[in-house]
């Protein structure tokens, strides 16, 4: 019984944080400057939102199932505010009415052709130069290594990075803070920093208009 | 008049080893015909050695096996010449290559822009540096006066008449600069500086050596005008480098590459405009060249961009043939215009801008990779989108703005689209949307007649599907509402 540690400094230090999400505030993490745009997530994730400059990897098991309906209010946002995002080798054409209707200015959508090996290289540069708001890129049989310099070169730029996987991957340990699989009609966060991860999946249903 | 000399004493080596990859070598330039041919310069290396500038070639060899031996080349010297003076001309629009073996440029109506002559002389002597050329400068109310004292006294600068003539006076007789037959004789009879030619009654002196002399003094005093021809910077940029050995790699060709874009950077600073396009020319021996084109979007003039951005490319390029020499040419060189930053610039070190990053990342992608997209009115899917290749800064505003979003309807479109349709195969479809009718263009023979379904398969994808009208499937895919 040497030394006693208050638990708040323990906490304060990071080196012991509290299960529960709703104290996410309590243990030093700020709200994150950058909402998802879909109040459900908002509320289950940590920062209130995205993480800010950093890896977002969204695990899917089929095309189609919204995986970018949930990127779209974030680069709408983006590129309203006069922000540039770039696409890296998407594995479709971008239909460019739905992202106008989505809100998305065009004017400041890149789309980058690169091939398998080369994406990831214009990944980090894109992601490196700290000129874009958001990344989306689409790593395939991306190892841990690859991920790790996506994460720290988004850290560098300050950028968003949204790398969208098979969800084979989900099983496979990833440096990213934050993982979120989107499955029929919901979303489950698999980890997200500074807290653990919600055990309910959150309802994301498809809204026609 | 302020004139500033920048002498170069070694510009004939300087501007052999400025492109050679060991430059700390022993090396000698060689002077006169085979047989006799002597040494003409000698750089560091040589020197420690026991080398000596006239010895013969033999006899250098025999002390020195592995001297690397280059001849000496006029040419070479004028040209690196010229481009010194348009990499002056940026420090003032008056420059001039007239006087031997130096440049003069008049500096005091660049005070006021550049910084005073300490600050604006640090700037000439760390920008030589960089170059690599050996240099002494010194400054003076009159260009002769200014290269007579950058021989005798690097670094001095008497700006009044009155100080100009003290320094004048200490200058040794032989290197006034004056006729060499009237130094050694003014010399033989005692007057040995030019402060004691100086005192001497000028009319006696003039009818003893002859006008010119008087002349050349009037014109170290600042008496006369000098009349010196003015150098005017060329529109192109042409500079090659001759190779000392057969390149068969192309990494080896990277040193020479970076003095030919740090130069060209030099000259575009200098004449305050960017490049657009250049093209690395690879000379072979019994073939035509290999050339790289470099297309750039926007102006740039960055010595670290260009060179990065040539590398890549050159990196690319397997070498058909040995390279003997490799040039840089630029005639497309426009006006630049630095890209617009705040004040308090809060981003990082290693933050590009748009226009840096794409040029980074077309040298390696290719010149197409990098697009924008826009939405055209056509109601075919397939050419319901427009590919914008993006085009110089000038031109980019494009078609696609916001405001004709509203154009369109609003009706569900999916966000990924195939590039062709492909079956659709599933056992347990549900339609949740559909049919919506898309016909058009029996006009021009490529006639579309689809009926389109939003579909959700059983998996839970939501497809966009069509099949031809009057019949629900089989189905096409033809996107995904992702």
């Amino acid at each position: 019984m040497s030394a006693l540690i208050a638990i708040d400094s323990l906490i304060a230090d990071r080196r012991l944080w509290r299960g529960k999400t709703n104290v996410a505030a309590a243990a030093g993490i700020t709200a994150s400057a950058e909402p998802t745009g879909f109040a459900a997530l908002d509320a289950a994730l940590p920062t209130q939102g995205w993480p800010e400059s950093a890896l977002i990897e969204l695990l899917h098991a089929f095309d189609g199932l919204g995986e970018l309906r949930v990127l779209l209010p974030t680069l709408a946002r983006h590129t309203q505010a006069g922000r540039r995002i770039a696409l890296i080798a998407p594995p479709y054409l971008p239909n460019p009415r739905a992202w106008l209707n989505a809100g998305v200015d065009l004017q400041l959508l890149e789309v980058i052709a690169a091939e398998r090996q080369t994406a990831l290289w214009a990944a980090e540069q894109c992601l490196r130069s700290a000129c874009l708001a958001a990344v989306l890129c689409w790593p395939e049989n991306a190892d841990d290594k690859a991920l790790r310099r996506l994460q720290v070169a988004a850290e560098t730029g300050h950028t968003l990075a949204f790398a969208l996987r098979d969800q084979k991957a989900a099983c496979n340990p990833s440096p990213a803070p934050l993982r979120v699989q989107v499955e029929k009609a919901q979303l489950r966060v698999l980890k997200c920093r500074g807290a653990n991860a919600p055990a309910q999946a959150i309802a994301f249903p498809h809204v026609w208009h | 008049m302020l004139w500033a000399c920048i002498l170069l004493p070694e510009l004939a080596l300087d501007a052999v080893l400025r492109r050679h990859a060991t430059p700390d070598k022993p090396l000698a330039l060689l002077y006169g015909n085979a047989p006799r041919q002597t040494l003409y310069a000698l750089n560091q290396a040589a020197a420690c050695v026991g080398l000596q500038r006239g010895q013969a070639l033999s006899t250098a060899q025999l002390h020195c096996p592995e001297l690397i031996v280059v001849d000496y080349d006029p040419q070479l010297s004028l040209r690196v010449k010229h481009f010194l003076a348009a990499w002056a001309y940026r420090f003032s629009s008056q420059v001039s290559v007239a006087l031997a073996g130096a440049i003069v440029l008049e500096v005091e109506h660049s005070f006021s822009a550049l910084g005073d002559w300490a600050v604006m002389q640090a700037q000439l002597r760390t920008g030589l540096v960089q170059l690599g050329f050996q240099h002494r400068i010194a400054l003076a109310p009159s260009a002769t006066a200014a290269w007579v004292l950058a021989g005798h006294e690097d670094g001095s600068a008497p700006q009044c008449a009155h100080s100009v003539r003290q320094a004048l006076a200490r200058v040794p007789i032989m290197q006034a600069r004056l006729p060499k037959a009237t130094a050694s004789a003014l010399a033989q009879i005692g007057l040995n500086t030019l402060g004691k030619v100086l005192a001497l009654p000028r009319a006696a002196l003039g009818k003893r050596y002859g006008v010119a002399v008087l002349a050349h003094l009037d014109r170290l005093l600042g008496q006369t005008p000098e009349g010196l021809a003015l150098y005017q910077p060329q529109d192109i940029f042409d500079v090659s480098i001759d190779l000392q050995c057969e390149v068969y790699n192309a990494h080896a060709l990277l040193f020479p590459l970076r003095r030919l874009t740090a130069d060209l950077a030099a000259y575009l600073s200098g004449r305050n405009g960017g490049v657009q396009r250049f093209v690395l020319h690879l000379t072979h021996l019994d073939r035509a060249d290999t050339q790289i084109s470099i297309g750039l979007l926007t102006a740039m003039r960055d010595p670290t961009l260009l060179f990065e951005l040539s590398k890549v490319r050159l990196e690319q390029l397997t070498l058909p043939a040995p390279v003997l020499a490799l040039r840089l040419t630029a005639k497309d060189l426009p006006a630049f215009v630095p890209a617009a930053q705040s004040l308090f610039d809060d981003r990082a070190q290693h933050a590009l801008n748009w226009q840096q990053l794409r040029e980074r990342l077309r040298a390696r992608l290719g010149d197409a990779s990098v697009y924008g997209l826009s939405a055209t009115q056509d109601h075919r899917p397939e050419h319901g989108w427009k590919r914008i290749d993006a085009k110089s800064s000038a031109s980019a505003n494009s078609s696609a703005n916001t405001s004709q979003a509203a154009a369109f309807s609003t009706a569900n479109r999916p966000t990924w689209l195939l590039a062709r349709p492909i079956p659709l195969r599933d056992h347990a479809l549900r339609l949740l949307a559909g049919p919506e009718r898309i016909e058009s263009d029996w006009w021009d023979g490529s006639d579309v007649q689809r009926d389109y379904y939003v579909i959700e398969t059983h998996l839970g994808q939501r497809a966009w599907a069509f099949c031809s009208p009057g019949s629900v499937g089989p189905f096409m895919l033809h996107g995904w509402f992702a």
